[in-house]
């Protein structure tokens, strides 16, 4: 084994060129697991946390570009009014230790269905900054996760960054697990509410080969606040509409039995967070737009 | 490989390291710091968490090389990293700290039957033997490195603070509750202390 320290994201690029099967490594958190366990022997290990760019994030005007190392604990403690939904995900991640070296990219690039950040990401609509000699692209979320840890990434290229929509409603998380720390998602949901597009959107983790929209739901949901002037007059979700949109969520569910759950409860469970999720949203969107309009 | 780092305040190295290697395990092989316990080596217990540049991680998850030039405390250099911390607010690498040969022999035996008496110990360790939270020791040290940590950043913690900043650390033996106790007098102590 090769332990590779590019000081900089050139040769950072410049070493993944040259050895496209090296590894990737910035938190370890995934990939020192395997080696520890002796699931992987990679040839070439990519160390990059010497590469100081990946640790920055900069709030734009519409989007947050998210480094792809910066630790879930500084998002959770900096970008939380920006991020609420990924700060919330990034909440649940294991423990303080494994959020203290753990980041975004690290989940991108593992692309695991149980990753955290996905159901958030999905949520608030995000792009992953891959870069390469070759150049640079925007990968759309929706269409990174190609498979059970597959991503769109070719060989060469690396995660730089994921640039992420600033949140522009009230965005919620809700993952299952046994209990609150160190729990792999049985299965997790995200939802944020868009006021400024009038759309919702969803993110569902560990309950698909890959994380997945619910896109049936968000139409159907997306219809039903329009047609009932909801985002105006910021009334209640009826009880109808919140059922059908939680029953359409877990349709969205394409789930396995495994140790941690069977697909029933996932698909259950999926149904229970979206509900609960849309409920808590909405309510935090009433009392914002109640306040605005100076209404009661 | 060889890999230069800072371990307790004093500069180290260690050679002829695999790759692959945990800082972890190059602390306890090569280093002789056995402090540090070896338990899951998947993040999950926590009992080899040491402070990488401050920062409390898994070392089992570290991997070495990414360990070269950086800071590391383990549970050995605590008393005297608490100690520099009261008195100068830290320290300088190299200026003081703990030597590899007294952190090899660092235990927390005291002069006479009374653990921890006559010894130096960090307010956290003296607090967790006046408590009654070791049992059986292995979760202690990454329980210790854990617990002054957050103290350091959260001198008058909830005891929501306390169970999220120990949630990373898995202990079988006393049921926490000891444990909680130790912090919440440590965090007291310090607070008369100021």
């Amino acid at each position: 084994m090769d332990f590779l320290r590019p000081a900089s994201w050139e040769e950072a690029l410049a070493a993944k060129a040259e050895h496209p099967t090296a590894v990737p490594i910035a938190g370890g958190t995934d990939v020192m697991v395997e080696i520890n366990f002796d699931h992987r022997r990679p040839e070439y290990l990519l160390d990059l946390t010497r590469v100081a760019d990946l640790y920055e994030w900069e709030v734009g005007e519409e989007n947050v570009r998210l480094g792809a190392s910066v630790p879930y604990t500084q998002i959770m403690e900096n970008l939380r009014p920006e991020l609420p939904g990924l700060a919330l995900a990034s909440h649940t991640v294991a423990s303080p230790q494994i959020r203290n070296r753990g980041g975004v990219g690290g989940n991108l690039g593992t692309a695991s269905p149980a990753g955290d950040a996905h159901p958030a990401l999905l949520a608030a609509g995000a792009e992953v900054e891959a870069e390469s000699v070759r150049g640079t692209r925007l990968i759309p979320i929706d269409a990174f996760y190609t498979g059970v840890k597959r991503n769109a990434l070719a060989p060469d290229e690396l995660i730089r960054a994921v640039h992420v929509k600033k949140a522009d409603g009230p965005q919620q998380y809700s993952k299952v697990g046994t209990r609150n720390a160190m729990v792999i998602a049985v299965c997790a949901f995200g939802l944020a509410l868009h006021p400024e597009t009038r759309t919702v959107r969803t993110g569902i983790g560990s309950a698909a080969p890959t994380p997945v929209r619910a896109k049936t739901a968000e139409e159907f949901l997306n219809a039903a606040l329009d047609e009932g002037g909801f985002w105006d007059n910021g009334k209640v979700i009826t009880p109808s509409v919140a059922k059908q949109f939680a029953d359409l969520c877990a349709a969205a569910c394409n789930p396995i039995d495994d140790v941690r759950g069977t697909a029933s409860y996932r698909r259950h469970a999926v149904g229970i967070m979206a509900r609960r999720t849309l409920t808590w949203t909405w309510e935090s969107y009433r009392g914002t737009a109640a306040r605005s309009e100076g209404v009661a | 490989m060889r890999v230069n780092f800072t371990v307790n305040g004093r500069p180290q190295d260690a050679d002829d390291v695999w790759e692959g290697e945990s800082l972890l395990y190059v602390l306890r092989e090569r280093m002789g710091l056995p402090g540090s316990k070896n338990a899951c080596e998947q993040g999950e217990c926590g009992s080899c968490t040491v402070r990488l540049d401050g920062v409390p991680v898994c070392s089992c998850l570290v991997a070495a090389g990414q360990a070269e030039g950086r800071d590391v405390v383990t549970v050995e250099g605590l008393a005297d990293f608490a100690k520099q911390r009261a008195e100068h607010g830290g320290c300088a690498a190299g200026a003081c700290g703990t030597s590899l040969q007294d952190a090899q022999q660092w235990q927390a035996r005291g002069t006479d039957s009374q653990t921890g008496e006559g010894t130096q110990l960090a307010p956290i360790q003296q607090a967790f033997i006046d408590a009654g939270a070791v049992q059986c020791g292995f979760c202690t040290p990454g329980l210790l490195v854990a617990a002054d940590e957050m103290l350091e950043r959260t001198p008058n913690p909830t005891d929501a603070d306390i169970r999220e900043a120990l949630s990373g650390n898995l202990c079988r033996c006393t049921g926490y509750e000891k444990i909680m106790d130790a912090v919440r007098l440590a965090a007291a102590r310090q607070g008369e202390a100021v």
